[in-house]
């Protein structure tokens, strides 16, 4: 017999109306403290500065319209605004690195203001392509849903990321891609079933 | 420049799976390809950090923090208990956020359209961080059932939504805290989800006697366990640093 160990609390839906408790504006509320998550960076922060747009559908093409996006990502250097990196000490000024939003009611979009991260390193001591990790919860979606998006005008860095690698087929592999539509701006879908579905994670 | 620490496993059999379909929305929301088995890096490792000024003094009291002119109409109660990890260590310092219907079973949300009155004196949205203990403590009042479109008379059993952030991004969560004894649980096609009925008992809270204030607020006990965290020997060197 293993050794036991205490199982992790189950997952429940977030529900439709999470955005009471993560974005109590969206929902409505007026009586309440400023929003977290809100911007990922401040002014002060170390650019360069993209901005994200996509969309988010399930399996029968119809837009998520209640869905929270989470996001989580290092710096413009690589460095993430936690203990834990051993680098911290040099975070970029102003950048928390957690940015928080959702899904239009009315058509299933989302946009992220943010920087453009750096690379960081990889457990083997290479070094991975620029990501955001992205974690995405709603109705209808029992367990959070890990994924991560990279960038299409990284080339070179993704040709040799771990996780990019580990994804054998290419068609796969280019749903983790958001697509450079110039000027800063980034296009990336996510598709929850079906065909061209997003690769999730098992972090 | 190396992390000496890594998240166990996610035992994945202690969750509800993606596709449920006694809870039909899952049917066309969840994913058919299997998840993508990744290494731990400092991606996971790290994750979003919260401090005292980021929350308002009433964020923790619900019986408070949406009040106009009274407190809010329902059973008040006190929801408090530790966050810990699969070793047992508390997680300190971080971030709960709890959001909940009233106790007629409405929520204050633009989409909510279920015909129990809104309270004007109860919004629904509270926050905590957790102590050095891995302690948290709510005030609230207990939510009411609802009814919700699944099936015909599908209805919610009392429940109030949890998110918890943890030491890293790899141990986010969010899931629902019930009721001990709710005569709701076999029906309510969310809670079905997860398979094993062990599991579920550990969304179920206890009544807590011993906290609850006499001539004031019951008390239940909810004890939420994050994905533990063991020793590794990675090195988390660049190559030529
Ligand atoms: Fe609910």
């Amino acid at each position: 017999m293993p050794l036991p160990y205490p199982i992790e609390t189950p997952s429940q839906t977030a529900g439709p109306f999470l955005h009471i408790g993560l974005l109590p504006d969206v929902a409505g509320h007026d009586r309440h403290p400023a929003v977290l998550g809100r911007a990922v960076a401040g002014p002060a922060a170390t650019g360069p500065w993209i901005e994200i747009v996509g969309r988010v559908t399930d399996g029968t093409g119809a837009p998520v319209r209640d869905m929270l996006v989470e996001v989580w990502q290092a710096d413009a250097a690589g460095i993430y605004n936690h203990p834990a990196d051993p680098r911290v000490a040099d975070v970029s000024p102003d950048f928390t690195g957690f940015g928080r939003t959702h899904t239009a009611f009315a058509d299933g979009s989302f946009g992220i203001k943010t920087i453009k991260p750096g690379r960081v390193p990889a457990r083997s001591g290479t070094l991975q392509a620029p990501h955001l990790s992205l974690w995405l919860a709603a109705r209808g979606v029992n367990i959070g849903l890990a994924t991560r998006l990279y960038f299409d005008d990284e080339a070179e860095a993704n040709a040799s990321d771990p996780i990019l690698n580990t994804i054998e087929a290419e068609a796969r592999r280019e749903t983790l891609l958001a697509r450079s539509e110039g000027d800063g701006r980034y296009r990336f879908d996510i598709r929850l079933q079906g065909d061209n579905e997003t690769v999730f994670l098992d972090v | 420049m190396s992390v000496t620490w890594d998240f166990m496993e996610r035992d994945r059999r202690s969750h509800p799976p993606a596709y449920t379909p006694d809870y039909k929305t899952t049917v066309a929301r969840s994913p058919r390809q299997p998840l993508l088995s990744v290494e731990t890096s400092l991606s996971e490792l790290t994750g979003p950090t919260f401090g005292h000024h980021d929350l308002g003094p009433l964020d923790h009291d619900l019986l408070r923090n949406h009040a106009v002119d009274g407190d809010p109409i329902g059973e008040r109660i006190i929801v408090h208990g530790r966050v810990t990890d699969q070793s047992g260590r508390p997680v300190p310092g971080t971030l709960v956020e709890v959001w909940q219907a009233n106790a007629g079973g409405r929520y204050r949300h633009v989409n909510d359209r279920y015909l129990a009155p809104i309270d004007p004196n109860f919004g629904g949205c509270g926050r905590a961080l957790t102590d050095g203990d891995g302690y948290y403590r709510f005030r609230t009042v207990k939510p009411g059932a609802y009814p919700f479109r699944n099936y015909a008379n599908s209805w919610r059993m009392a429940h109030i939504h949890f998110s918890i952030f943890g030491a890293g991004f790899a141990q986010r969560l969010i899931t629902q805290m019930y009721f001990e004894g709710d005569p709701l649980r076999s029906q309510d096609p969310i809670a079905q989800t997860i398979p094993d009925a062990a599991a579920l008992d550990r969304l179920m809270a206890p009544l807590d006697l011993g906290a609850s204030l006499p001539l004031d607020c019951l008390a239940y006990r909810f004890d939420i366990v994050l994905r533990g965290r063991r020793q590794t020997f990675f090195e988390n060197r660049p190559e030529g640093a």
